[in-house]
Formats: C-alpha cells, structure tokens, sequence
C-alpha cells in the first residue's frame, strides 16, 4: 500500500495486491486461473443448474451457522459452527464461480450470493429453516452433512465436468467432520438428559418433512438418488439407535425447493445477507 | 535468451515463490505446507505459479497469490501469473518432514498421517477413534481433544494431562 491514505490504497486498483475477503473489496474468483473450459458431452446448462443448485444449499447454510456466533453455548461450538459455516461458504464460491463460467452469463460469485431474489434461490428448503435451539441445528447439520457427504462423494467420482469433480472431492474431507461432529451432538443429547433427549427428539421430527425433497434426481444433481437415499437413511438410522432416538420419519412437505419452492423464512435470511451489496451496488471499500 | 538463463531464472523463481511464508502459519513457507503445486518459466519470461487451496473455505488463498506474485516481482520476474489447482485436493500428507519440525518447534502437534479411505461410501464411525498426539511442549502422550475446531479450520485444540499446557494440533484432513 503506496497511497497515503489507507481507504483510498484499499479501494485502488482492485488487483491481487489488496484482495481481502468481503464484499466490495475485490477478493474475487476463487476459480482464478483454473482451466474452464466445459468438456464435450457436458450439457452446459444442466452444469450450471447443479452447481447453482448445490451452491445455494451451502450459502444459506453458511449464513445460518454464522448467526450463532456469539450465541452459541460455548466458545469451542461457536468456533466449531464458524469453521463449518467457513468451509461451506468456501464450497459455495467455488460452485458459484463454476455456474458463472458455464451458464453464459459470466455473473461473478457476487452476483450470485447478493443480486438474486429469494425466488431465483434454488437450495433445499430444509437449509433455510430458522436455527432453532442447539439440538434442531445439530439435527439440521446431521441431515445436510450426511445428505451432501453423499453427493459429494458421488460427484467427486461420476461428475463428467472435471471441475466439479475437483471441488466436489475437496469437500469430502471437509464434510466428513462435520457429519462427525452433528451425529456425536446427537447421540450426546439424544442419550443425555431427559430435557435433551426431548429437544433433540423434537429437532429432529422437525427436519422430518423436508427429508423427501432431497432424494429426488433434482436434488442430487447428478449423483445417484436411490445410492444417496440409501446411504442416507442408513447413517440417520445408525446415529438415532447410538442416541436411543426414534427413526425420523414424516409425511413429506409438498413443493420443492429446487423448482423455486420457499418458506417464509428464506427472504429475511437474504435481507440480511444481501443487505449492503444492495444499498450500494458495486461499492468497494 | 539461452537456454542456461531460462534454467537459471526457473530455479531462482521456484526458490522465491518456496520461501514466502503461510500467512496464517508464518513459520512455514509455503512450499513447507505443500500448497505450492508448481512454478514454471513460460519462454516469454512469464513465471507461472500454481497453488492449491487447503480447505475450500481458506480465507488465506487471496493473500497467498498476493504475495508470491508481490515476491517474484520484486525479485525481477515483472510477469507473473497465479493458477489455481484442485485436482488432486491438498492433505495434511502434502506438509513436508520440515514443515512438520517448524510447526512442533512451534508449539503446534504437527498432524498424522492423513486418513486413507477406499473409493465409495464414507463409513461413519460412532465410537471415540483414540489418537495419540504428543505434546509439542513436554513430549507426553497423556493429552486430549478439547475441540475439533479451533482458530483456523485445519486446527484443533488439545490439552497436555502431564505439563497441563493446552496447545494447537494440525488436524489430519
């Protein structure tokens, strides 16, 4: 930073010299440099729709996770909802950048997390349900993780587009631990106390209805919908027996979020988030 | 340009782009932490650097490619260029025997080997897998896992039962 005045030298130039990571302040394209070219035999638009679709999943989630900084329990699972929130906004750049090189529009990551309304979102709509108490977002995380563990590993192996096999394989490892970390909260609680055993029972007949949504084909995009149901099901069930909890079961929820399907609780979620990319569009700081 | 100067400068720039160190782990260089994939001389002189994310949420990736681009150009290389790789994924394997020895004399546990898994499903495992880390204080093996998660995501927080010392530990990934 040459400038004398440290806003302006920020603001300069926008290159690699004063990337820093938040809206406005030129961090931008984590694909940098990585070969984009969509292979023969790949259907560009379909591409794009997974990676937007898978992209949404992570972005909502993330900002979930972060708002429980400063409220969490205890410091460690504070840290601990950061680092996983970290990993899936880190998931969601990549899937983002990917979906703008191949859809033809050239958006950047931005323009996908902070310029589309809620009913352009195509995430599942068990991400954008409210945090709840501790156990119904361990029970969220349970299902998400174990549900997108799946698809990724899946992805990293049977994606024909090579980058999404790359940024599906990075995030195996990374989604590993954070199946591990909700399913030893679950049994943690679900064969604790009597009031944890309730609460973490209610979290996840909560998540219940929303299980069906994502089993079908416009979900999974891409992997294997019957091999990720199975593999599924089988990990809920072997956690909810370590925990002594009931299967999770319901009548599934009509609609589906990757068609554009919302709840009521996913536009004041990007109120938020979107807030001031909105109020000063193009900004940088 | 000859052919020895074109040899000369790749060298000389891959000892460049090797030495900066990790902005979050500052004892290790880059090429400790085995993020750096590559560095080349294009004929036109162009130095290309390839880099890899640690995890895919790694805030550092923007500073990483500042800085080795802002090494090599201050070391005479003005056209340098940054590539991205994914394929195959970094793991804690990647760390080098130094950066293992650097992160210890750091008071940091360097990490295990890092998980090996067959092709397929990622089997769930319920009960508590017992590590052995050492303590990089006093050497005990009498330690414990506070958390799995700590100030940045490849760390985890551990506890020495023998010096009470509570310290980081490169989780193996």
């Amino acid at each position: 930073m040459s400038d004398e005045h440290v806003y302006l030298s920020l603001a300069e130039g926008h290159d690699d010299s004063d990337a820093r990571w938040a809206f406005g302040t030129g961090f931008e394209d984590p694909l940098h440099g990585v070969d984009t070219a969509v292979p023969e035999g790949v259907d560009a638009a379909e591409l794009a729709a997974h990676c937007l679709a898978l992209g949404d999943d992570a972005l909502v989630a993330a900002q979930r996770l972060a708002e429980w900084c400063t409220r969490a329990p205890e410091l460690e699972e504070e840290v601990a909802l950061a680092n996983i929130g970290l990993d899936l906004l880190g998931q969601a750049r990549l899937l983002y950048s990917r979906a703008g090189q191949v859809d033809g529009t050239g958006r950047d990551e931005d323009a996908y997390a902070y310029l589309r309304d809620p009913a352009d979102f195509r995430n599942v709509r068990l991400a954008e349900l409210p945090c709840g108490d501790f156990a119904f977002s361990m029970a969220r995380l349970l299902v998400t993780s174990s549900w997108r563990l799946a698809v990724f590993e899946r992805l990293a192996r049977t994606a024909q587009d090579p980058v999404l096999a790359a940024i599906a394989a990075k995030g195996v490892n990374e989604l590993t631990y954070h199946r591990q970390y909700a399913a030893e909260w679950t049994v943690r609680l679900g064969d604790g106390t009597e009031e944890s055993h309730r609460r973490m029972r209610a979290g996840l007949e909560q998540t219940a209805p929303y299980l069906e949504e994502l089993f079908t084909a416009a979900a999974t995009c891409g992997a294997d919908p019957a091999g990720v149901r199975h593999e599924v099901t089988a990990a809920l069930r072997q956690v909810t027996e370590a925990a002594g909890l009931p299967a999770v079961e319901a009548e599934p929820l009509p609609g589906h979020g990757r068609e554009g399907d919302r709840t009521e609780h996913l536009a004041p979620l990007l109120a938020e988030l979107q807030g001031i990319a909105r109020a000063h569009p193009g900004a940088v700081w | 340009m000859s052919a020895v100067t074109v040899l000369t400068d790749a060298h000389r720039a891959a000892r460049v782009a090797a030495e900066v160190p990790d902005p979050e782990l500052p004892m290790l260089t880059l090429a400790d932490l085995g993020v750096l994939r590559d560095v080349e001389v294009a004929p036109d002189g162009t130095v290309v650097a390839a880099l890899t994310p640690t995890y895919s949420g790694c805030p550092a990736m923007a500073e990483m490619r500042a800085d080795v681009a802002a090494r090599l150009r201050a070391a005479g290389f003005p056209r340098v260029e940054i590539r991205t790789v994914l394929d195959p994924p970094w793991t804690t394997d990647w760390i080098t025997p130094e950066g293992r020895r650097k992160l210890a004399e750091h008071g940091i546990a360097p990490p295990g080997p890092a998980p090996r898994r067959a092709a397929g499903p990622v089997p769930l495992v319920l009960t508590t897998i017992r590590r052995a880390v050492a303590c990089p204080r006093c050497g005990s093996a009498d330690t414990e896992e506070t958390s799995r998660f700590a100030a940045t995501s490849c760390k985890a927080l551990w506890r020495c039962r023998a010096c009470l010392e509570p310290f980081e530990y490169v989780k193996e990934i």
